[in-house]
């Protein structure tokens, strides 16, 4: 999964569905993956967060909120 | 929310804080409050003393201020007076709060003056090498508590209560739409309001005492911890381990400083008779 590349205030996201990741700021705690209630999101073997089942998102904004380096914006 | 990014400083990103620790959760929580009562960030002071929460303030697109260890309040206090006008919020951690800036703390409760203070306690001084600092659970490990922690914590909540001021609340990086509405809250009240948020160290603290992952201790603070309205019900057995998490105390009192300016009219009436 590739996703498309957006810009925001200069800074590059990757757009999965709703969700917008920025794995430069990501540092793989595993925070929004394990609090995911719908188990949409894993760590890759970059040791990185990805989206893994961008159909499943119901776009709740737990990972944005508990996210501790601000690396996922949920789009609603 | 793409908003959030309009109230930090993207060119100081990403941050310097450990994979999973809390304070980056806590940072987002106090953006979505400002951001929630649309105060003009530039009407925003922020001011941090020593420690991993210090560097905060660097991170946020407020006015800001890193002051020296403890001294956070003392500054903010300083810079409410001289323009009250301002929204001030102290980002402390525990050791910084509760040790170097006890005095403090107790005093600007008794003033009631008009700021928000965090309090991020994650039991440990974080940034220094894992020392123990006043919150630190009794038996648990620190480097200078290598066969564990001999004294008693302090209760936070209580200590503030006890000096005075008008809104007390906890709550935890884990429960964060919770987190969101006790530090909007705190922001809202005219007078000196303290939010402990319970927060997790993996690198410092959870590893030394066998905790396991950032994840893992942010399901503690879900399993042993219980809401203010429910820990009523319980019994004092029942409540045995458990940090009791919500608000505590809303209450009206006469601010700082309004009471201060009122001072000085009445000097200056004084003075010109």
């Amino acid at each position: 999964m590739s996703g498309e590349k957006v810009k925001l205030k200069g800074i590059e996201w990757k757009r999965y569905g709703p969700l917008l990741l920025n794995r430069e700021w990501c540092k793989g705690c595993g925070i929004c993956v394990a609090f995911c209630p719908k188990n949409v999101l894993k760590i890759g073997e970059d040791s990185k967060v990805f989206v893994d089942k961008e159909e499943d998102c119901t776009s709740c904004t737990l990972c944005e909120l508990r996210c501790p380096d601000f690396a996922i914006l949920v789009e609603r | 929310m793409a908003k959030s990014l309009e109230y930090i400083r993207l060119d100081k990103f990403p941050h310097v804080w450990c994979p999973g620790c809390g304070i980056g959760i806590v940072m987002g929580s106090i953006i979505r409050a400002v951001d929630k009562m649309e105060i003009n960030k530039n009407d925003v002071v922020m001011v941090s003393g020593i420690g991993c929460s210090g560097r905060m303030p660097g991170y946020c697109d407020f006015n800001t201020l890193h002051t020296t260890h403890g001294r956070a309040l003392s500054f903010a206090t300083g810079i409410k007076l001289a323009n009250p006008k301002f929204k001030v919020i102290t980002v402390m951690g525990d050791g910084d709060a509760l040790a170097i800036g006890g005095n403090h703390l107790i005093h600007a409760a008794r003033r009631n003056i008009d700021i928000l203070a965090i309090i991020i306690n994650n039991w440990i001084y974080g940034m220094t090498g894992g020392q123990y600092s006043p919150t630190t659970p009794l038996g648990s490990f620190a480097t200078t508590a290598p066969y564990g922690q001999v004294e008693p914590p302090f209760d936070v909540l209580k200590l503030i209560k006890g000096s005075g001021a008008s809104y007390i609340a906890r709550g935890t990086v884990y429960h964060i739409r919770e987190l969101d509405k006790l530090i909007s809250g705190g922001l809202q009240k005219k007078g000196f309001a303290v939010v402990e948020v319970i927060s997790q160290c993996p690198t410092s603290f959870g590893r030394r005492n066998k905790m396991g992952s950032a994840v893992e201790m942010m399901k503690r603070q879900k399993e042993e911890t219980v809401p203010v309205k429910k820990a009523e019900k319980m019994s004092k057995e029942e409540l045995k381990g458990k940090i009791v998490r919500g608000l505590f105390l809303d209450e009206e009192r006469d601010e700082y400083t309004e009471r201060y300016e009122k001072l000085i009219a009445k000097a200056k009436e004084v003075h010109q008779k």
